[in-house]
C-alpha cells in the first residue's frame, strides 16, 4: 500500500503505490478522495486528486484501482447532471446534503432501474465490434442503441428479450479468445479517442434558430466554433440558446469552471422547455457536466474529457451531437495551476507548453464521422466552446490556441453588448469558414435567393463601417442620399435583424423560413429606398415613413402569420414611398 | 488534548516559516505560534511533506525566532463557532471577539472553508429586491440570492452606496428576518467608523455582525476573513432562516493580500503578478452566495472593489465578472459632473434581473424599458462625442433629441439623493417620462401593447 509523503493543494506525492500506471486512477488518505497519477519518479508517484485536501497527512494511504479515469456509459445517461468526474448530484444530493461532502462516490448509472431491450441481433449472428446489438428507449426522444464494446467481436451465442438492467448480462458471444458476457453498462477511458472510420466533410449545417448565426454565421454539424468574449457580452447565453435551439439529437451541456446558478438555471428550465422539432420537454435530449467553479480544480480539467466521451459514445450510435464547454478558459486555467505545482517550466502567460495540444487533441474530437459497425453509421459531435479572455483580449495563450483549431469564430463585443445588442456577436470580426460550403444547403432548402441576399447583407454592414468613419469626420448631413440609404438599411439589419431576443417568447426561436423571409422585406425596403432616392427623393423624407415600424416588429410575427403580415408590410412601404414621391 | 510544541522552526520568511521534525501534519491546518515575548499568532499549514510543513502566518513574523518560538499543529484545519448570538457583535478576521464580550460558543465548530453547495441543490434566485435605487432596480436589478459586485475606484463614493443599499433594500414579503454581515478587508478605521455609524443610526447594528480588518491589522487575516464571515452568514442563512447580504470590502485588498502570500511562496505569478489559481480562489468566496432548494434563508452578495488607475481589465475585477452574477459600474465621469451615486449604466449588469423582474415581480414592461434605456443612453453618449468632433449643427434632428435624452438621464434618472428611497413604479414611470423626449417610432424594444399602456407620448 502506497504512503503520503507531501500534501500540496490538489497536488499529493505518494510513495510505494503497487502497480502505480501513468493516469491511473487512486484513491488518496482515510478519506479515500479519488486522484489520478500524472506523474511517476522512481518509486513516488504525483497524483492530481479531484477533491479538497484540507486535512490531508503525510503517511496516509494511498491505493490504486489499477483502471484509468473512465467514464460509465449505458443507458440512463441522459437527463443526468453529473460533476466532473461524472458522479451524480442528484444522487450525491440524497446522500450527503446540500453541500458536496468528500470521498463519496456512487455508480453513475442507476443500476436498479429496469430496462425495456429489444435485441436487433440473433443467436448465430456474427458480429463486430461497435455492432448495433439491440435498442432501448431511453427518453421519449432518444432510442438508446446498445453496441458490442470495441474488443468483441464473434457469434452470438445467447441474447436476452425485454426488461433487464444495466449491470444483467444481456448477451454472450463466443469468440476466437473465448466467451464474453456483455452488460449494456460499458466502461471508457476519458483521456482515449473513440476512433472512427473517416471523417466527412461538413455539408449540412447545424440550424441554431439565431438570426445572426444561421444567417451570417454558420456552424456545419460536426464542426468547431470558437465563442471568446469578455465577461457580461452573452457567452453563456449564447450557448444557452444553442443548447435549446440547435437541430442536434442530443445536447451535452460542460459547464466548466462557471458558475452554480448558470447549471441551476438549465436544471429548472430545460424540463420545461419544448424542442420545437418533437415538442417534448429539452431535457429529454440532454446531458449535464456541472463542474462549477468553486467546486475543485483537477475536476475542472476532467470534465471536458467525461463530457467528451459522453458525446462520442452517442455519436457511435449514429446522432448528432452538440458539445457546449463553458468555458475552456476555465478548463485551461486548472491545467495551468496542476502543472505549476508540478513545478513544470511555464510556457507563454504560465500555461504549460502543452496546452496548444491538448486544445487541438480536445477539438479534434468532433467532427461529422462514418462509424464502422455493420451497419457502418453516420453520427456527428460539433463543439462549441467558450473562451473567456482575461480582460476581454484575444491575443492571449487560450483564444489564440484555440482560433488555430476552430473553424467558427463568434466574436463576442463587448460594446454591443452594453447598449443591450444581443447576441453580441460582432459582425465585422466574426467569421465562418463553412460559409462557403453551407451556403448551396440554404439555397436548395430554404429559399434560391439566400445565397445573394446573404452576400448583399455582408456587403451592406461593411459599406456601413467605412461609411461611420466619414461620418465621424464630415458630420451625417454631409453624406450624398444614397450613402444615407446605406447607413439607413444597415440600421435595419443590425437592429431589426441581428438583434434577437433570448427572453422573448416568440423571437427566441426563429425558423430558417422566417429568417428568409425577414431578409427578403429588408432587401424589398432596401430596393424601394434605392430607387426613390435615385429618382431624387431625399432621405429625410424616406427615413420617417410609418410602415417601417412594420420591419421592426416582424420579430414578434409567430411563423403562421408571417405571410400575410410581410405582404401588408410590403405594400405599405411602398405605398408610402409611393405618397413620398408623388407629394414631389 | 496536550498538543506537543515544536521549537524547530528551519527558516522564516516573509509571513511563511518552515517547521522541520515534526509528527505529520494536515494540509491547511491550522496552527499556534507563540513567539519568546509570550504573544500568540494563529497560521496555517501550506505545504506538508515528512516530518516538515510550511506554515503561513497570520499576522506579523516580527519577534518570532528560530530559537525559542513555539509552534504547537491544532490537529484541525481552521473552524469557528456559530450562533444567533454572532449578530449585534464585532469581529476580528480570525471571527474572535474585539467588542469586549463574551467569545461565542456553540456545539459544534463549523469549517470555514465551506464544502461546494451541490449545483443540483442550487435554488434559482428569483425573488426582486427593491433598493430604491434607479439605476439598480430598473436597470441592473438585484435579487435575492445574487452576487452582485461594485466596481469602484478611489475616491468614489461606493461605501455610501453600499450602505444606501443596505439602508433601503427590502423585497415584496415583508415577514423575513433580515441579517447583515460586513467583512471589511484592509479598509481605513474612517471608513468602517462610516459603516459603523449607519448602522447605529439605521438600528440595524443589532441584526448585523461584523467582521473587521483594518488597513493596520495583520493583512494575512484578510485571506481568512473572508470565509469566516460566510461561515457564519451560511449558519445564519441554512439553519436558521435568515435572508443574509453580505458587504465584503475592498476585495482589493483581499487579492493583495493573496499576491503577497503566493509571492512570499516563490509561486509562479500571474497576469500582474497575481497567482495563477486567484480565479479559483475567488471563486470559492463568491460562489457562496445564493439559495439552496428547501431552505427558506438566502445569501445576497455585495463586494465592492477598487479598480487599480479605474481600470476594468485589471485581474481583479476581471476575474470577480467572470464569476459573479453581474456587476455596478462606478463612473468618476459622472462623478465629476455631481451625480450620484455615479453608476455607468452601460458596462453595469444584472444576470440575474430577468428572473426577478416581469409580471408578477416588478412589471411586465420592465425588461423592455430597461432594453430600451440602455439602447438610448448608449445612442446618446456615442452622439455625444461624434458633436464633440462635428459639432451639435450637423446632427439631424432626430439626433439631438437623443443627446438631449442622455443629458436628462444622468440628471433625473442615474442622480438621486443619499436618503432617496424610490419605489420600483418610481422609477419605472421616470422612464416613460425620459423615453417620451424620443420619437415613439424608435421604440423598437418596447412592445406596442406596454407603448399604449404605459407610454407618455402625446
Amino acid at each position: 500500500m502506497g504512503k503520503i509523503v507531501r500534501v500540496s493543494g490538489p497536488v499529493v506525492t505518494a510513495e510505494d503505490i503497487e502497480g502505480s500506471k501513468m493516469y491511473d486512477v487512486v484513491r488518496v488518505g482515510e478519506m479515500n478522495l479519488v486522484g489520478e497519477i500524472i506523474r511517476i519518479t522512481g518509486n513516488r508517484a504525483t497524483i492530481q486528486v479531484y477533491e479538497d485536501t484540507s486535512g490531508i497527512k503525510p503517511g496516509e494511504k494511498v491505493e490504486t484501482t489499477g483502471k484509468p479515469l473512465s467514464v460509465e456509459l449505458g443507458p440512463g445517461l441522459l437527463k443526468s447532471i453529473y460533476d466532473g468526474i461524472q458522479r451524480p448530484l442528484d444522487v450525491i444530493r440524497d446522500k450527503t446534503g446540500d453541500f458536496i461532502k468528500r470521498g463519496y462516490t456512487a455508480s453513475p448509472l442507476d443500476t436498479k432501474k429496469e430496462w425495456d431491450f429489444v435485441p436487433v441481433v440473433k443467436k448465430g449472428d456474427v458480429i463486430k465490434p461497435r455492432q448495433i446489438l439491440g435498442t432501448v428507449q431511453e427518453t421519449s426522444l432518444i432510442e438508446h442503441k446498445i453496441m458490442a464494446p470495441f474488443n468483441v467481436s464473434g457469434t452470438v451465442d445467447e441474447i436476452s428479450d425485454g426488461k433487464l438492467k444495466i449491470t444483467d448480462v444481456f448477451a454472450h458471444i463466443k469468440g476466437k479468445n473465448g466467451d464474453t458476457k456483455l452488460t449494456m453498462r460499458q466502461d471508457w477511458p476519458v483521456r482515449s479517442i473513440r476512433g472512427v472510420k473517416s471523417k466527412l466533410p461538413p455539408s449540412i449545417p447545424l440550424i441554431t434558430g439565431q438570426r445572426v448565426i444561421d444567417t451570417l454565421f454558420p456552424v456545419a454539424k460536426g464542426g468547431t466554433v470558437a465563442v471568446p468574449g469578455p465577461f457580461g457580452s452573452g457567452k453563456t447565453v449564447v450557448q444557452h440558446q444553442l443548447s435549446k435551439w440547435a437541430d442536434s439529437d442530443i445536447v451535452v451541456y460542460v459547464g466548466c469552471g462557471e458558475r452554480g446558478n448558470e447549471m441551476t438555471e438549465i436544471l429548472t428550465t430545460f424540463p420545461e422547455l419544448q424542442d420545437p422539432k418533437s415538442g417534448k420537454p429539452l431535457m429529454e435530449r440532454t446531458i449535464l457536466i456541472a463542474n462549477t467553479s468553486n467546486m475543485p480544480v483537477a475536476a475542472r480539467e476532467a470534465s471536458i474529457y467525461t463530457g467528451i466521451s459522453i458525446a462520442e459514445y452517442y455519436r457511435d450510435m449514429g446522432y448528432g451531437i452538440a458539445l457546449m464547454a463553458d468555458s475552456t478558459s476555465r478548463w485551461a486555467e486548472a491545467l495551468r495551476e496542476i502543472s505549476g505545482r508540478l513545478e513544470e517550466m511555464p510556457g507563454e502567460e504560465g500555461y504549460p507548453a502543452y496546452l496548444g495540444r491538448r486544445l487541438s487533441e480536445f477539438y479534434e474530437r468532433s467532427g461529422n464521422a462514418i462509424i464502422d459497425g455493420s451497419p457502418d453509421r453516420n453520427g456527428s459531435i460539433t463543439i462549441v466552446g467558450a473562451v473567456s479572455p482575461p480582460g476581454g483580449d484575444i491575443s492571449e495563450p487560450v483564444s489564440q490556441n484555440t482560433l488555430r483549431v476552430t473553424r467558427v469564430f463568434w466574436a463576442l463585443d463587448a460594446s454591443l453588448a452594453s447598449r443591450r445588442h444581443f447576441p453580441s456577436i460582432n459582425w465585422l470580426n466574426s467569421y465562418s469558414l463553412y460559409l462557403g460550403e453551407l451556403l448551396p444547403w440554404f439555397g436548395e432548402n430554404v429559399s434560391k435567393d439566400w445565397p445573394e441576399i446573404n452576400g448583399k447583407m455582408m456587403s451592406i454592414l461593411q459599406k456601413e463601417a467605412e461609411l461611420q468613419e466619414v461620418v465621424q469626420l464630415v458630420g451625417y448631413d454631409a453624406l450624398p442620399d444614397k450613402e444615407k440609404a446605406t447607413l439607413d438599411v444597415a440600421r435595419i439589419i443590425r437592429e431589426d435583424y441581428l438583434q434577437q431576443s433570448a427572453f422573448d417568447e416568440v423571437d427566441q426561436y426563429c425558423s430558417v423560413k422566417k429568417q428568409s423571409v425577414m431578409m427578403n422585406l429588408i432587401m424589398f425596403y432596401s430596393d424601394q429606398v434605392e430607387k426613390a432616392t435615385s429618382a431624387g427623393v431625399s432621405m429625410e423624407a424616406i427615413q420617417n415613413i410609418p410602415s417601417k415600424e412594420k420591419i421592426s416588429r416582424v420579430k414578434e410575427v409567430k411563423d403562421k402569420d408571417l405571410q400575410a403580415y410581410v405582404a401588408d408590410a410590403m405594400k405599405s412601404i411602398e405605398n408610402d414611398i409611393k405618397a413620398i414621391r408623388g407629394d414631389r | 488534548m496536550v498538543k506537543v510544541g515544536y521549537k524547530s522552526i528551519r527558516e522564516i520568511s516573509g509571513p511563511l516559516i518552515f517547521v522541520e521534525g515534526i509528527r505529520n501534519a494536515g494540509y491547511n491546518e491550522m496552527v499556534s505560534i507563540e513567539t519568546p515575548d509570550g504573544q500568540v499568532k494563529s497560521g496555517q499549514v501550506l505545504d506538508t511533506s515528512n516530518g516538515l510543513a510550511i506554515v503561513q502566518v497570520f499576522g506579523a513574523t516580527s519577534g518570532l525566532d528560530n530559537v525559542n518560538t513555539v509552534v504547537k499543529f491544532r490537529g484541525e484545519t481552521a473552524r469557528i463557532h456559530v450562533s444567533d448570538e454572532v449578530l449585534g457583535r464585532v469581529f476580528n478576521g480570525l471571527g474572535d471577539p474585539i467588542d469586549n464580550g463574551p467569545q461565542i460558543q456553540s456545539s459544534e465548530k463549523v469549517e470555514i472553508v465551506g464544502d461546494a453547495i451541490n449545483p443540483y441543490s442550487r435554488e434559482e434566485p428569483s425573488e426582486f429586491i427593491q433598493t430604491g435605487i434607479s439605476t439598480i432596480d430598473g436597470m441592473n436589478t438585484l435579487v435575492r440570492g445574487q452576487k452582485l459586485p461594485i466596481f469602484s475606484a478611489s475616491g468614489l463614493p461606493h461605501n455610501m452606496l453600499a450602505a444606501q443599499i443596505a439602508r433601503q433594500a427590502k423585497t415584496l414579503k415583508s415577514d423575513d428576518q433580515f441579517a447583515v454581515i460586513f467583512g471589511a478587508m484592509g479598509i481605513t478605521s474612517e471608513e468602517a467608523n462610516f459603516f459603523m455609524n449607519e448602522f447605529r443610526k439605521t438600528g440595524s447594528l443589532n441584526r448585523a455582525a461584523i467582521f473587521l480588518n483594518l488597513s493596520s491589522d495583520p493583512s494575512m487575516e484578510r485571506i481568512i476573513l473572508p470565509r469566516v464571515a460566510l461561515t457564519t452568514a451560511e449558519y445564519l442563512a441554512y439553519e436558521r432562516e435568515y435572508h443574509v447580504l453580505v458587504i465584503l470590502t475592498d476585495m482589493t485588498n483581499y487579492c493583495e493580500s493573496l499576491r503577497e502570500i503566493s509571492s512570499a511562496r516563490e509561486e509562479v505569478p500571474g497576469r500582474r503578478g497575481f497567482p495563477g489559481y486567484m480565479y479559483t480562489d475567488l471563486s470559492t468566496i463568491y460562489e457562496r452566495a445564493g439559495k439552496i432548494r428547501g431552505k427558506n434563508g438566502s445569501i445576497t452578495q455585495i463586494p465592492i472593489l477598487t479598480m487599480p488607475g479605474d481600470d476594468i481589465t485589471n485581474p481583479i475585477p476581471d476575474l470577480t465578472g467572470y464569476i459573479t452574477e453581474g456587476q455596478i459600474v462606478m463612473s468618476r465621469d459622472l462623478q465629476r459632473k455631481g451625480i450620484y451615486p455615479p453608476v455607468d449604466v452601460l458596462p453595469s449588469l444584472s444576470r440575474l434581473m430577468n428572473q426577478g423582474i416581469g409580471k408578477g415581480s416588478t412589471r411586465e414592461d420592465h425588461r423592455g424599458v430597461a432594453d430600451q434605456l440602455y439602447s438610448a443612453y448608449a445612442n446618446g453618449k456615442d452622439l455625444r462625442s461624434l458633436s464633440a468632433i462635428v459639432g451639435e449643427e450637423s446632427l439631424s434632428a432626430n439626433d439631438k433629441s437623443y443627446l438631449r435624452f442622455a443629458d436628462e438621464f444622468e440628471k433625473r434618472y442615474v442622480n438621486q439623493g443619499l436618503y432617496e428611497d424610490r419605489t420600483i413604479e418610481d422609477t419605472l414611470s421616470l422612464s416613460y417620462d425620459l423615453m417620451s423626449q424620443l420619437p415613439v417610432g424608435e421604440m423598437k424594444r418596447l412592445k406596442k401593447d406596454f407603448i399604449e399602456k404605459y407610454g407618455k407620448w402625446k
